[in-house]
């Protein structure tokens, strides 16, 4: 694992004119840098696991978040309802930024407005800040003013980016949800709106009910599917949307290892996410970029094509 | 109050398993942890996992790692520690981690969390726990008694099976079971009311369940007894990440994993909180 610095070099990435040491971004929301520095200390940042580091969405307002419960655990899953708790953009910028800023990779910022103008405000204050690189569109919310799902519907998508497009120089991600009818229809829309990447998926809709009243267990009553339970079904979503754009597509949905990664850039993606494997183990984006880089040196013949050879079949059981 | 935490390595690591028995109702397993900071603080929990076979059990479950309050820590010569975890089968993963024997993997993360903190000035710490309970509070004692504190405990279990983790206590400590198969007949609360009001000033260390918690937040608030609680919720993590594991507080919602798992009773409204997240 210390050998990552080392290897990142061999293994840099350009996404979007930023320059990361390697692949591997975390999920929004799957890791608070801040919280983590506080369990592991300052080593964290010498040994810190991902290569571009990806805010929680902050919300123009501070968020409570859900009620709890808040997690279920599903096979080889988790379900989440966690409802985006932040301390809005005006406590974000104060807070948590200049801490962000000390990380050793650059910075995405995830925002999320529920009106256009919303989400222009957020884009435009964010992306004014020097500390931060690139800025992520979490459009998995409803559009108050719609009722529509924006990142559910290719017109939505591509007027939200075309009003905060011209606001913001920086590169814009679009996090494309899999709860749509057609991603590579909402991708297209988004690049042709003037998107720099698609990052996919996010989490599945999904519900558990409490196993005595058949009650949505879930304090917020649905949840968000996300794990290896979910990872065939980003890999096809990836692999659709690699085709149907041609600007960068960050990759995640349960990678759990350096082989599921590798699919995930066999499939078409530039880089890739780690999510929830996280939670099983806080050092997972490092062992992911280390494994990786050993999975692609083995079978860097194959990296262009979506068909995954059987070596990386073998090697894809999760370490746990 | 600085926190009592000692940090963790930033990656999960496997611990050997020493050894895995039955105390009663319950399983204490014991593994060497030579990566591990030798000192966690008692409170503090870890993340546990079997090393091999975590997963593709009746349902594919268990996926996610438990969290465990320590309840022994006993430094190794050549570094680290021997930490032992109490735990009852009540789910996939209890079930799969009940299953070690020696000579087995155990994948960590920890020490997590603020564990216990000093006791009030001109105080005397007084311990309660609830069932499993018992665990951080084993681990606090050993600590007090180490430091030639006086530390009466008051434990409560549902029956005689379970008070058998009172043996693992030194000195002295109070037994109460719901069904008086084993020491007095009752709840843990009604011997911790009588040492507060007859007993020398105290600070209450509780862990337990969340009514009996509630009760003795409840009868500590009541009397100005400052209380340290050590709470429990479902979580996947246990470093902050994934806010699965909140519960309510008079300053808003608070992470049981960083936050916690230990705090101040006067920081809740109630102690009787919907944690639970993934089950067991």
């Amino acid at each position: 694992m210390k050998g990552r610095q080392a290897s990142g070099t061999e293994q840099a990435v350009d996404l979007c004119g930023v320059s990361l040491r390697g692949p591997v971004l975390n999920g929004s929301g799957t890791f608070d840098a801040i919280a983590a520095r506080r369990a592991f200390g300052d080593v964290l940042l010498e040994r810190f696991p991902f290569d571009l580091f990806v805010s929680k969405t902050v919300t123009l307002e501070p968020r409570a978040g859900n009620p709890p419960p808040r997690l279920w655990e599903t096979p080889a899953g988790l379900l989440n309802s966690i409802g985006l708790p932040n301390k809005g953009l005006d406590g974000f910028l104060a807070a948590d930024l200049p801490q962000l800023a000390e990380l050793p990779v650059p910075l995405c910022v995830s925002v999320m407005g529920f009106t256009r103008d919303e989400l222009a405000v957020l884009v435009e204050r964010v992306g004014a800040r020097a500390e931060v690189s690139l800025i992520e569109l979490n459009v998995s919310c409803p559009n108050v003013e719609t009722g529509l799902i924006m990142g559910a519907d290719p017109g939505e998508t591509a007027r939200a980016v075309e009003r905060v497009r011209p606001l913001c120089p920086k590169p814009l991600v679009v996090k494309l949800t899999p709860n749509a009818g057609d991603p590579g229809a909402v991708a297209t829309a988004a690049e042709e709106a003037g998107a720099d990447a698609v990052s996919l998926v996010n989490t599945l809709r999904g519900m558990a009910l409490h196993p005595r009243t058949r009650r949505p267990w879930l304090g917020g009553g649905s949840g968000g599917l996300s794990g290896p339970a979910i990872r065939a079904v980003a890999l096809g979503q990836v692999a659709s949307v690699a085709r149907s754009v041609s600007i960068p597509v960050i990759g995640m949905g349960g990678i759990a290892s350096g082989a599921d990664a590798a699919e995930f850039m066999a499939a078409g993606a530039a880089a890739i996410a780690v999510g929830t494997e996280s939670f099983r183990d806080p050092g997972a984006g490092h062992r992911i970029g280390d494994e990786l880089a050993g999975a692609r040196g083995v079978t860097s013949g194959v990296t262009s094509s979506v068909q995954p050879s059987p070596d990386h079949r073998s090697g894809g059981a999760p370490a746990a | 109050m600085t926190e009592a935490r000692t940090l963790a390595p930033p990656e999960r690591r496997l611990a050997e398993v020493l050894e895995c028995r039955r105390v009663g109702a319950y399983t204490l397993i014991m593994a060497a942890d030579p990566e591990g900071p030798a000192d966690p603080r008692p409170g503090q929990f870890y993340m546990l996992a079997a090393g091999t076979d975590w997963g593709g059990g009746q349902a594919e479950r268990p996926y996610l790692p438990r969290a465990f309050s320590f309840a022994r820590a006993r430094r190794l010569p050549a570094g680290g520690a021997a930490l032992g975890f109490l735990l009852e089968d009540v789910g996939p993963g209890t079930h799969r981690l009940g299953l070690l024997g020696p000579g087995d993997p155990l994948a960590l993360v920890g020490p997590l969390g603020v564990g216990f903190g000093p006791a009030a000035r001109a105080t005397q710490p007084l311990l309660v726990g609830g069932g499993i309970g018992a665990a951080p509070l084993l681990c606090l004692h050993d600590e007090l008694i180490e430091a030639g504190a006086a530390a009466p405990v008051i434990l409560g279990f549902r029956s005689a099976a379970h008070a058998e983790v009172g043996g693992l206590f030194e000195g002295e400590v109070t037994v109460i079971t719901d069904d008086g198969s084993a020491g007095g007949h009752g709840l843990a609360t009604e011997p911790l009311r009588e040492r507060l009001d007859a007993g020398p000033p105290a600070t209450v260390y509780a862990c337990g369940p969340p009514p009996m918690l509630e009760a003795v937040r409840a009868l500590c608030a009541q009397r100005g007894v400052p209380a340290q609680l050590a709470l429990e919720s479902g979580m996947a993590c246990g470093f902050g990440a994934c806010f699965g594991c909140v519960v309510p507080t008079r300053e808003g919602y608070i992470r049981v994993c960083v936050d916690g798992p230990v705090v101040e009773g006067a920081l809740l409204e109630t102690a009787l909180v919907a944690g639970g997240g993934h089950q067991g």
